[in-house]
């Protein structure tokens, strides 16, 4: 586990790849993103260690989508670096972010919808040299849509749509899952069905970072909380050291819980 | 399917042209469309050398419209620009061939002619996709570049705009391109007639056999991906840029080679090849035939060519309107076009029978055209959406 932190400190001390028992898989060292004049993400130092489950909240415009977006390197940062598994990140092209061990689901299903359920799944798995049809198996088990494998993707539902996205991202094997949201506008019993999804995947050995506005959904999923704040990280740790503590109750959860 | 009694080479090229990505796959397909090819193989022999000459424009227009498909209908990148490759190799092929003079001049002016737009759309496709440039800005640039094309070989009338020996000539173009010849001097074939024509279907039977296995390969899968949803293909690890660049790059080619036929099928070159109305007409042929197909496309682009001619002689300047009211029916009918159309009416009468499917479509029509005219402020109260495509699909 991570040390735990005193929720109350604001600025934490830059770590860079040390600092806790446990491995970062993924650190930022200064990260800031300015669009003009507004400063979306102001000198964030940040760590997700490895085999973690980390849930990152904050209020609308507390700058977490930017935050996933320069992870993945849809966004090109102002300032600051971010290192993943050893490597550098900041200057690497999107695509070779994936190639790395980095996969994301957005925040609105990106599936392919004119092709099946299957052929979507194989997108991905076409570049690796994986044994296709074993890893095609066990995912379509594991998203549960092996029944709807040659139905058209158009015709999933909503969480249907979601659980396939997370299926292709999670195909190629990444080190690091970012998932933007990933509940949002999902019905309990589907909310359910991901929560699961989720730890089944994290207990093979999988790190996710995970943007989220639904607490229950993050009590039931997380064990360390960031909590972001225009920009900043405002404090993180165990969710319950969070829930209690009192700034961010007054900030972000003294709104809807 | 493949059957799987045929030999396992020949099963092998079987499974390659096969797959989800192009429409006809069954054997019954494949027997019609031998049966088609010996059509065309015969058709000079029934009309006649000068027919066959005539007809051989649409099958170069074929090359043109399969090169759309491969970049719109596959790759969702709508390019105006196929017209500026067609253009770009039919003039350098005018001016190759006549400052080499002879048969292997023509011969040696193909390649290099194909090759110039080749290096042109890789050109062009580097700054687009590399400078951020996506979706309708690709349309407008596009266009752009072949209106500058226009603008500028319209100005090349002056004595002194000439390559070599050839003068540019303006908007009055360069004349006198001979019919294409294979071969050196003393030992070559002048193809014209029957032999243009069937030199032409070898070449489009060849590109579309070609076109096929690539859009059924994973390359044909990643094209797919990308016009679907390019920022999930980026974040599964894909160089969609590089991806874009070569089929951008590829589709060029395909368009420089039915420049280059032209040119010699027409025996000139001259800057209409660049217009707005000639940038237009591949996208009609496409749209008209299903663009997601590309026999659709190749079929699409005849039938509209057939009508445009028919039209021109006995309609002369309304041609283009008739063409557009065929257009707009045709998407409001059959929006995925003709050959996914007939393939979707296929699937649903074999599965629903006859009755049901004049009922269905009836009703598919009567919606449609309500909600269009609602949506015009005509008549019908109905606000209803219509059942779009999904009721004719499956």
């Amino acid at each position: 586990m991570s040390t735990p932190q005193d929720p109350n400190v604001r600025e934490q001390p830059a770590v860079a790849a040390t600092g806790s028992s446990r491995e970062a898989i993924l650190s930022t060292n200064g990260l800031k993103k300015k669009f003009g004049g507004l400063t979306a993400v102001d000198s964030v130092d940040f760590t997700v260690d490895e085999g973690e489950i980390r849930c990152l909240i904050g209020p609308n415009g507390a700058g977490k989508s930017t935050l996933l977006e320069l992870i993945t390197g849809q966004l090109s940062p102002t300032d600051g670096d971010i290192y993943f598994d050893g490597n550098d990140l900041t200057d690497m092209e999107p695509h070779r972010r994936m190639d790395a061990g980095i996969s994301i689901k957005f925040q609105s299903p990106h599936i392919y919808e004119s092709l099946t359920v299957e052929q979507n799944l194989r997108v991905p798995l076409q570049r690796t040299d994986r044994d296709i049809e074993a890893v095609l198996e066990r995912t379509l088990a594991r998203i549960a849509l092996a029944e709807k494998a040659d139905e058209p993707a158009s015709d999933l539902s909503h969480g249907e749509k979601q659980r396939l996205e997370i299926g292709m991202a999670v195909t190629l094997d990444p080190a690091l899952m970012l998932l933007d949201e990933p509940v949002a506008g999902m019905s309990v019993d589907e909310t359910a069905d991901i929560a699961e999804l989720i730890q089944s995947l994290h207990d093979d050995g999988m790190t996710f970072l995970v943007v989220e506005h639904d607490m229950e959904f993050v009590r039931k999923i997380s064990e360390q909380v960031t909590v972001l704040n225009q920009g900043s990280v405002l404090t993180q740790g165990p969710i319950e050291a969070i829930e209690n503590n009192e700034e961010v109750r007054r900030i972000y959860l003294g709104e809807n819980a | 399917m493949t059957d799987g009694r045929l030999p396992s080479r020949l099963d092998g090229i079987a499974r390659k042209l096969n797959g989800p990505n192009t429409l006809g796959n069954s054997k019954a397909f494949w027997i019609a469309f031998a049966v088609g090819m010996v059509g065309m193989i015969a058709y000079p022999l029934i009309r006649g050398s000068y027919a066959a000459g005539q007809t051989s424009l649409f099958l170069v227009y074929g090359l043109l419209a399969l090169s759309l498909s491969l970049i719109w209908g596959y790759t969702g990148i709508l390019s105006f620009g196929q017209v500026a490759f067609f253009g770009i190799a039919g003039y350098t092929y005018a001016i190759v061939s006549l400052n080499l003079g002879g048969a292997f001049g023509q011969t040696v002016a193909l390649p290099v002619a194909v090759a110039v737009a080749t290096l042109s759309a890789f050109v062009l496709g580097y700054f687009m996709f590399y400078g951020g440039v996506k979706n309708v800005y690709v349309a407008i640039l596009t266009l752009v570049v072949t209106l500058v094309l226009e603008t500028f070989m319209a100005q090349t009338a002056g004595a002194e705009w000439a390559i070599g020996s050839v003068q540019l000539g303006g908007f009055n173009g360069i004349p006198g391109i001979r019919n294409f010849a294979l071969g050196v001097e003393g030992a070559s074939i002048s193809l014209s007639g029957s032999g243009f024509y069937w030199f032409v279907l070898a070449l489009l039977l060849v590109a579309y056999l070609g076109a096929r296995m690539l859009v059924n390969s994973r390359f044909g899968y990643t094209l797919v991906a990308i016009r679907e949803d390019a920022e999930r293909t980026t974040m599964l690890g894909y160089n969609v840029k590089r991806v874009k660049l070569a089929v951008f790059t590829l589709s060029g080619a395909l368009a420089g080679l039915s420049g280059v036929l032209y040119a010699t099928w027409g025996n000139y070159m001259d800057p209409s090849v660049f217009t707005i109305v000639f940038a237009t007409i591949p996208i009609v042929w496409v749209t008209l035939g299903g663009r997601e197909s590309l026999l659709g496309a190749i079929v699409g682009t005849v039938i509209i060519e057939r009508l445009r001619l028919w039209f021109s002689v006995n309609a002369s300047e309304f041609a283009i309107v008739f063409v557009g009211v065929i257009l707009m029916t045709t998407v409001l009918l059959v929006p995925r076009g003709i050959l996914p159309g007939i393939r979707d009416g296929y699937v649903f009468f074999s599965e629903h029978g006859i009755r049901e499917g004049i009922e269905r479509g009836r009703l598919t029509i009567q919606t449609r055209l309500q909600a269009r005219l609602a949506s015009l402020g005509v008549g019908g109260t109905e606000t209803e959406t219509p059942p779009s495509s999904e009721a004719v699909r499956e």
